[in-house]
């Protein structure tokens, strides 16, 4: 899949709407929501539970497909509505990039084989996927916890590994989701410092899920979701 | 990178003990054909053997290895007769259950026609043949019995000069071989008491008829000894067998003998189909059945194991999911498992088996068919079984992640 186009913001979405059940049922998660992230842009969204972060970032992330809106990636319109545009799992594949409050990485691979399996998966060959793994294992200070099983590494080095894996396809939207829920307040500062760096250094957009207020200095902008509304708490909202 | 492989290095113990499981199933269904075979096998170790193109056994019946048949002991003389026979022999064959040093011995004697047949062609794996008419015997190996040991069968004392390996009849017990003669008396072997009531019996019987009263001395005879009445004759042997003259064809003489209105002839292919379709075919048939079964078990057995490998993988798959993977990626880590742990399964139950078949009391014969077969069900019993896994890893959505 070709690269996408970096004159275009990194995501662009467009009144997304998301009702789920029907009827007296009915709830809508998420209304009318307005959002466009550059490249090389950290993006907080703030608000209390239930407010629809979570629905808007897995709607982003494309799984979790909105009733109604347009989503746009990176210049490439991915979906509208319920209708995928493309190939979803392809694209997720090649341009989007996952963290979340647990780390989720897979048991029973070492924290660089977690990251070198998100490198086969976009069809890098095994001895460059090992050798970029190590790379990007390197970039994030846990090179030295290469070998070891996730079980073997403390919360901070586990999200560490999985920022690592999110960047693995060289992404151009990292969604991350209360990334730093399960740690203390200076390793959430230093994963929240990862995102921001990530974004600057390599281009890519980053949305990031939060409750953690601590450590809001290290986005550009701030956004606060409530009862499924999206407003700008500082920055400049959509 | 192999995702399946790092899967089980990860939980080795867990996989081990269901290959082990897996396999300890597998070695019964291999252990049930094994059994067939065997049986197939023990039930044709003496047709094959003896060297009989024929048997002629009594009218209507299907021969001494299926049921009880008579035939007079002058019917290897008529036999003998017939163009184109080079060699007649009274056979005899009967189970005996007896005790032996206070433990039950059963066994299934075969008399050998003395002295032509002393029993060469057994399977002697130690001792020599027959070497006189009378109180000897070749037993099998698993009858337990040991060369020079006397076993007392009726009246008289018989010395075990032979052992062989392997013999034993289509119903597991261990063959003896002895003479026509001896394997006749340990037949009719009857009690004194029993001898006496008979002769009683035979006089009381004459008297009761014209020609006993009109002829005394003949009701007298009754009272003696059963070999001295002409006319109930020696006892009866349960076949002939038949060898024919090189060059002549056995179904011609088959059909000459066949012609007699007291016998029938069975040429050595009938006779090997007799047993194998009549009188075991039954067995194989419970025996087929049994592995049907045993195969649909270790399906469902490692359907179930695979799909709670996979119900704890779930999570991870989808992430894999969620990151982009391919269908065949993750198709693929459960197939690979599956196909792995059919082949391990399989491995220990062709070596597990292996040690542990000779010690079955019945032989379980193993053929390199029989191991190609059930290599192949295991590969359609694990592609099988992991169908249900690929469904549930097929259904899970990528946002399981968040959940």
């Amino acid at each position: 899949m070709q690269r996408l186009q970096a004159s275009f913001p990194a995501i662009e979405v467009s009144d997304l709407t998301k009702v789920y059940g029907s009827g007296n049922t009915e709830v809508v998660a998420m209304r009318q929501v307005n959002l466009r992230v550059a490249r090389g842009e950290v993006v907080a969204l703030l608000g209390p539970s239930g407010a629809g972060k979570s629905t808007l970032l897995t709607a982003m992330g494309l799984i979790n497909p909105p009733t109604s809106g347009r989503i746009v990636i990176g210049g490439v319109p991915v979906q509208e509505g319920p209708q995928s545009l493309v190939d979803l799992r392809a694209f997720r594949r090649h341009h989007l990039g996952f963290v979340f409050q647990k780390a989720n990485l897979i048991p029973f691979l070492s924290a660089l084989q977690n990251v070198q399996v998100a490198l086969e998966i976009n069809d890098v060959p095994p001895r460059k996927a090992r050798r970029r793994a190590l790379e990007l294992l390197d970039y994030l200070g846990v090179a030295d916890r290469a070998g070891n099983l996730p079980e073997a590494l403390s919360g901070g080095q586990q999200q560490r590994v999985a920022v690592a894996r999110a960047l693995g396809n060289d992404p151009d939207l990292i969604l991350a989701d209360e990334p730093t829920a399960a740690l203390d307040s200076y390793r959430g500062r230093q994963v929240m410092e990862l995102f921001a760096k990530v974004a600057h250094e390599r281009g890519a957009g980053v949305v990031v899920v939060t409750h953690d207020h601590r450590a809001l200095d290290t986005f550009d902008r701030t956004f606060e979701m409530e009862d499924g509304r999206l407003r700008a708490e500082s920055g400049v909202a959509a | 990178m192999n995702l399946a492989a790092q899967d089980i290095r990860h939980n080795l113990g867990r996989f081990a003990l269901t290959a082990i499981g897996i396999g300890l199933l597998l070695m019964i269904v291999l252990g049930m054909s094994g059994i067939y075979r065997g049986m197939i096998d023990d039930a044709l170790v003496v047709v094959d053997g003896i060297g009989a193109d024929l048997w002629v056994v009594q009218r209507g019946t299907r021969g001494p290895f299926a049921e009880i048949s008579r035939v007079p002991a002058n019917l290897e003389d008529r036999v003998r007769a017939v163009p184109g026979v080079e060699r007649a022999r009274s056979f005899v064959s009967h189970s005996v259950q007896r005790e032996h040093h206070g433990q039950p011995l059963r066994m299934t004697v075969h008399g050998l026609s003395w002295p032509e047949d002393k029993g060469g062609w057994t399977k002697l794996a130690a001792g020599r043949p027959l070497a006189q008419a009378h109180y000897e015997m070749i037993a099998d190996a698993s009858l337990g019995l040991g060369l020079g040991e006397q076993v007392r069968l009726g009246k008289d004392f018989y010395t075990v000069v032979g052992l062989t390996k392997g013999m034993v009849s289509s119903g597991g017990d261990g063959i003896a071989f002895f003479t026509v003669s001896d394997a006749l008396a340990v037949q009719f072997d009857a009690s004194g008491e029993s001898i006496r009531l008979e002769r009683a019996a035979r006089f009381g019987r004459a008297l009761g008829q014209d020609v006993g009263q009109s002829q005394p001395a003949l009701a007298e005879r009754g009272k003696g000894l059963a070999t001295g009445i002409p006319a109930l004759g020696p006892p009866q042997v349960s076949a002939v067998t038949v060898a024919v003259a090189p060059g002549i064809d056995p179904q011609a003489v088959a059909e000459v003998i066949a012609a007699w209105p007291d016998v029938s002839v069975h040429t050595r292919d009938a006779q090997e189909q007799l047993l194998v379709r009549g009188m075991i075919d039954k067995a194989r048939r419970q025996i087929g059945l049994f592995r049907i079964l045993l195969v649909v078990i270790s399906t469902i057995i490692m359907s179930l194991i695979l799909y709670t490998l996979t119900l704890d993988k779930i999570h991870d798959i989808a992430m894999l999911k969620l990151m982009g993977a391919r269908n065949r990626m993750i198709i693929g880590l459960i197939l690979q498992q599956a196909l792995l742990l059919g082949a391990l399964g399989f491995g220990i139950a062709w070596l597990l088996g292996g040690w542990v078949f000779p010690r079955f009391p019945r032989r379980v014969l193993i053929t390199p068919g029989d191991l190609w077969t059930l290599a192949v069900v295991v590969i359609l019993i694990s592609v099988l079984a992991s169908l249900v896994g690929i469904w549930k890893a097929a259904r899970v959505e990528p946002n399981k992640v968040l959940s």
